[in-house]
């Protein structure tokens, strides 16, 4: 019965044609224009320092953009990241007028962050409740306890070590963020790309039901994922805290949703079940090049969210056009 | 019953193109009023595509579509339904939200002067449709609240109020029981009655040759040939699906059952099933009978680790096991191929490598990390094992006909190597050629110690295949059958519930 | 079997009721009339504006760009009332409402015809429209004094015993009331929502359902931008800042489930007047306003948690004992 001649090949095309046309590619392409744009719009910007700090835009987003983005591959999203730095900023603020020290500091973020990804887990997991609502819920929740808790206030004073993680740099002009961005960053790909637990983030997002009755533990699976979001916000908020020196309940307020961008411009489809890390890590690039080059002008930051809002739609829209003009000829 | 009138909707040399998939090649089909054209054909002959090239789904890529001899075009779904041609699907294809009367009449409702919805005049209406066709319920009832042989009731009754010429039925029978099957029939004779033309769509023949007046077969996308049921025989009809003569007989099998592998015993649910007890050995297939929704799948899936039971106890190789997931069935050897392939069998927009492999990741990958090169072996070791047919290993399984995607469940769970494998309907809308496959391998499967269940409602394949058969019943075992006993009779009256109640027969 | 949509809003409203209860304890002023309606007028263009996103989730979709939509149009409202102060007032609240369709059908069109997901467009327009408030403004402030006195006057005046902004909120619930019962779309709406795919099969075409629905929301905005900036009488670049949230969390309390399909105008209302006693009982019964918040997104949770429950099945019936139907 079974014809040997007739084996089904492992591969149709070769991957190298597979990765020249896909997203990734297209958004290379985009970064490499703005980065030439840049370059001839204003003096300031192929200047190493001025490059250096121009990566505070993006590398506490990406932080957290890796982890949102496996979560969204799964199918979820998780709104209240911001909250969650609010939270953590807040708990670590309490902790400094107690007279922590930097290492408590950094163990009470990350614990915060972590509780509050159970905390998120818990709810859509065990609960069974949608994350886009929950999700919304707990983004009042976190934030309206650090409003509670330090109401109009702020926190400061925190102890001079603890500025190393947002001020500090390492090998000359590298911060000591992007070096954190980069381990994260090739943590989550490798976690995404080359793992287990990658493929079944991805069978999951394609099909829940399916990969349950393929004995992946779905829940167990989506429980982690909130936990690595709550984490990542955690390391998050112990960057900007230690950039900003100080803690306000307001701090990160409205960064879900540019974390949010940051993942879908990087190709991770919302709907889930498809997206890579090297696409979100160009995609962050994508935009810290756009919001510095943009400030090298003087457009001031309200502005500068038009190119990002247009960036997000044009980038998702440009292909389908393309596929509408070609596709007019043949019928339906 | 002229063969020379005009055909109410003609589809002359009809062509339908995918990526890579020639779905329908000039193909003719011709319906006609007051008469049932039964359309036949494996899976992947193109049935669904007729259909929504029908009904306007679909734009046909070459031909001609003709509404009473007239050429015509369907720029969308409404343009179908406007030119009366309606569908009623195996599952159906309504709003549980709105009511019956909003359901029927949705789209057309009809109007007070100010543009909005005249609900009296609706429910009015909608009742003098129900009472047309039997029905017994009120307009007012949410569709929610109605079991699915009444929901077929409400999809009928909506093809009567758009006044449609031309009614496709595909598959409406797979969940009823008995009676509303025959229901059903005395349906459609009142929509022939009426000069509807009826495009039937099923697989089991019986059910053709009941009803329809004539004949259509495609294979493969094309067409094969048409005429009068009254003219051919189910060999003939089968002949002309497969294009070779397939002899409805099952492998044969000397079964050499080994030792008890599973024990189940007192197994209750609190809704869906009690008491369920049944041993079973190695190399057996036990067969599961019973009507739709007597409790099978829920026991299935309840063994497999989907739901918990309230109580109860399994034991593999004589000792006891708790299963509460999955993972925890699969560690035990316990394996479940699905009924419902398209959401709970295979992974759409994984590629089929990856499906084959997602259960078995920590045999193929070291220390947690995927090894590509291990998992693209396993994958083809099991694709040639199965006769699987596609493009490569790395395209998406959602690119696969039914039968091949079945194939590709199959595969996964084999590469798992498992004790049990609980197969769900395996063979439900699957062509007769794949049938014949998927038996002979279940054999096989048994005859290399591996213990099968197999769920089914097809008496002759419960016949044909098992060693023993145990009949259910609203959630409990009604009967265990085997041997001489075992009869397609016996079986039908203990699924039903006719006669004795509990009988233990055996040989 | 049970109708769950009506149980749903009363549970709700009961709940209105013991909060009021509650605060009536501490702070029997609350609950009279002139209260309670000074309470829904505050509430107003929230309930304005949760009456639109109902329509926008019910098709399975989502508006996160209604709060930066109501602030443009109520920007370019104020802006055109101080360069025309001889137009009529009427004529600017066509305009606003105009402008605020227009934006909406932004949002519609590019969910329609180039299938991009909602979420995603919205999130997009949300931070273009605010941009654009900057660009059209300069940053500047639009104040009371250079409004003209008709133009803040309209929201406040008062007509059979209630300002006419609550008269809109009134309007606005209940055209869109008969609108979801009684006309074709309102119906098409839920069946959008509730089966999309046999929603196709009926004719009904889901893209332009769904570009409808977010016009809808969009021309909401867009009045409420009028409403909001001549009953403040101020106007800039951040004004309802976050208010998207707020106007979601009102739907969601109100029972519109965010997978489509199910939800009603009362709910959407009820969920809107919830927020809005909260938010106006914490000063009275001495709760800091910070906590405000923190109990909105409690509610959110457990309006989730408790509508989610309601609606789940405790799987197949089959046991005749287990009872059920036969």
């Amino acid at each position: 019965m079974t014809d040997t001649a007739r084996q089904i090949p492992d591969r149709l095309q070769s991957r190298a044609s597979r990765a020249l046309r896909s997203w990734e590619t297209l958004l290379l392409a985009v970064a490499v224009a703005i980065f030439i744009v840049n370059s001839f719009a204003s003096p300031y910007f192929l200047n190493a320092w001025n490059l250096s700090d121009a990566t505070f835009n993006f590398t506490e987003k990406a932080m957290i953009a890796f982890a949102m983005a496996l979560l969204i591959v799964a199918g979820e999203i998780d709104l209240s990241v911001a909250s969650i730095i609010a939270l953590a900023s807040t708990a670590m603020g309490l902790a400094v007028q107690h007279g922590a020290g930097t290492p408590e500091l950094v163990a009470i973020g990350l614990g915060v962050g972590l509780l509050c990804g159970a905390f998120n887990g818990f709810f859509v997991t065990v609960l069974g409740l949608p994350s886009i609502v929950v999700t919304i819920g707990t983004m009042s929740l976190f934030r309206g306890i650090s409003y509670i808790i330090l109401g109009d206030g702020s926190f400061s004073g925190y102890p001079a070590d603890f500025a190393w993680f947002g001020q500090g740099y390492v090998f000359w002009v590298i911060t000591v963020e992007l070096v954190i961005f980069a381990i994260i960053a090739v943590i989550f790909g490798i976690l995404l790309h080359k793992t287990n637990f990658g493929r079944a983030v991805f069978a999951i997002g394609n099909n829940p039901t399916g990969a349950l009755f393929s004995g992946i533990r779905v829940a167990r699976v989506k429980f982690i994922l909130f936990l690595l979001t709550g984490l990542m916000s955690g390391v998050a908020a112990i960057c900007l805290t230690s950039r900003l020196g100080s803690t306000r309940p307001s701090i990160a307020l409205g960064m879900e949703l540019e974390v949010v961008t940051m993942v879908v411009l990087g190709g991770v489809n919302i709907l889930g079940g498809s997206g890579s890390i090297p696409g979100v890590v160009i995609a962050a690039f994508v935009m810290g090049l756009v919001t510095f080059g943009l400030g090298l002008l003087n457009v001031p930051g309200i502005v500068m969210s038009i190119f990002i809002g247009v960036l997000l739609i044009g980038v998702i829209a440009l292909p389908r056009l393309l596929a509408m003009a070609g596709g007019k000829r043949r019928a339906r | 019953m002229t063969q020379a009138a005009t055909p109410v909707v003609s589809m002359d040399a009809i062509t339908k193109t995918f990526p890579g998939v020639k779905a329908l090649d000039r193909v003719h089909l011709n319906l006609y009023a007051g008469q049932v054209t039964a359309l036949v054909g494996e899976n992947g002959a193109g049935k669904s595509t007729t259909v929504k090239v029908l009904t306007g789904i679909y734009r046909p890529d070459g031909g001609t579509i003709r509404i009473a001899g007239a050429p015509v075009v369907f720029a969308n779904a409404n343009a179908a339904a406007d030119a009366g041609i309606t569908a009623i699907h195996q599952e159906t294809v309504l709003f549980d939200e709105l009511s019956v009367a909003e359901n029927i009449f949705i789209g057309h409702a009809p109007r007070t002067r100010f543009g909005l919805i005249d609900t009296g005049e609706m429910h009015r209406a909608a009742e003098t449709l129900l009472a047309r066709i039997g029905a017994p319920f009120d307009p007012r009832t949410r569709l929610r609240d109605l079991g699915i042989a009444n929901k077929h009731l409400v999809a009928i009754a909506r093809a009567l109020s758009v006044d449609a010429r031309v009614v496709i039925m595909d598959e409406p029978t797979a969940a009823l029981s008995h009676k509303e099957i025959e229901e059903l029939y005395a349906l459609v004779d009142k929509l022939k009655s009426e000069g509807k033309a009826i495009l039937f769509i099923s697989h089991k023949f019986d059910e053709i040759f009941r009803i329809a007046d004539r004949y259509t077969v495609f294979r493969d996308g094309a067409f094969v040939q048409d005429g009068l049921v009254a003219d051919i025989d189910q060999d003939i009809l089968v002949n002309l699906m497969v294009g070779r003569s397939v002899d409805r007989i099952f492998p044969a099998r000397q079964p050499s059952l080994g030792e008890d592998v599973f024990q189940v015993v007192g197994y209750s649910h609190p809704t869906e099933f009690a008491d369920i007890g049944f041993t079973l050995r190695r190399g057996e297939i036990l067969g599961f009978y019973g009507l739709i929704g007597a409790g099978r799948s829920e026991l299935m899936q309840a063994l497999f680790g989907i739901t918990k039971p309230a109580k109860g106890v399994c034991k593999i190789d004589g000792a006891i096991r708790v299963i509460r997931s999955p993972a925890d069935a699969v560690n035990n050897g316990i394996v479940y191929v699905p009924e419902d392939r398209g959401k709970q069998g295979a992974i759409i927009g994984l590629p089929i490598f990856q499906n084959i492999t997602l259960p078995s990741l920590n045999r193929t990958s070291r220390s947690g990390f995927l090894q590509l090169a291990q998992e693209f072996a396993l994958a083809r070791d099991y694709a040639t094992r199965l006769d699987l047919r596609a493009a490569a290993l790395d395209q998406d399984v959602g690119n696969l006909s039914g039968g091949n995607q079945q194939k590709v469940v199959i595969a996964k769970w084999l590469a798992t190597q498992p004790r049990v494998i609980i197969l769900d309907e395996p063979t439900k809308g699957i062509d007769i050629g794949s049938k014949a496959a998927v038996h002979d391998f279940m054999a096989e499967l048994a005859a290399q110690g591996l213990a099968v269940i197999m769920v089914s409602s097809e008496i002759p394949e419960v016949v044909g295949m098992s060693d023993r058969v145990i009949v259910m019943r609203e959630g409990r075992i009604v009967a265990e059958l085997a041997g001489d006993a075992l009869t397609p009779e016996t079986l039908v009256r203990h699924a039903a519930g006719i006669g004795a109640a509990r009988v233990m027969e055996g040989a | 079997m049970l109708r769950l949509i009506p149980l749903r809003e009363t549970i709700l409203f009961g709940a209105i009721l013991l909060v009021l209860a509650l605060i009536s304890t501490r702070f029997a002023g609350f609950s009279t009339p002139t209260n309670l309606a000074r309470v829904f007028n505050d509430t107003a263009p929230l309930i304005i504006l949760a009456v639109g996103q109902m329509v926008v989730i019910l098709t399975r979709c989502i508006d996160l760009s209604v709060a930066a939509n109501l602030a443009l149009c109520g920007m370019v409202a104020a802006m055109v009332n101080v360069a025309l102060p001889g137009l009529s007032i009427p004529v600017i609240i066509v305009l606003a409402t105009g402008l605020g369709a227009v934006l909406g059908a932004i949002n519609g069109i590019l969910v329609w015809k180039l299938a991009i997901p909602p979420i995603v467009v919205t999130l997009g327009t949300m931070t273009i429209f605010r941009g654009i408030i900057f660009l059209i403004s300069d940053g500047t402030w639009v104040n009371s004094h250079e409004m003209t006195a008709a133009f803040t006057a309209v929201p406040r005046a008062v007509f059979i015993g209630l300002p006419v902004l609550s008269w809109a909120a009134i309007a606005v619930v209940a055209l869109f009331a008969v609108m979801m019962a009684r006309t074709p779309f309102g119906r098409s709406v839920y069946a959008v929502g509730g089966n999309p795919h046999a929603a196709v099969y009926t004719g009904i075409n889901v893209g332009r359902v769904q570009f409808l629905a977010f016009v809808l929301s969009g021309a909401l905005a867009g009045l409420t931008g009028y409403l909001w900036v001549a009953r403040y009488a101020v106007a800039y670049v951040d004004i309802a800042g976050g208010f998207e949230l707020e106007v979601v969390a009102a739907c969601v309390i109100g029972g519109i489930s965010i997978a489509g399909g199910i939800g009603s105008v009362g709910g959407a209302v009820l969920g809107a007047l919830f927020l809005g006693v909260v938010k106006n009982a914490l000063p009275v019964v001495n709760i800091s306003p910070f906590w405000q918040m923190a109990i909105s997104g409690c509610a959110i949770l457990i309006a989730v948690a408790f509508n989610a429950r309601a609606g789940r099945t405790k799987g197949r019936i089959i046991l005749k004992s287990s009872e059920g139907k036969a």
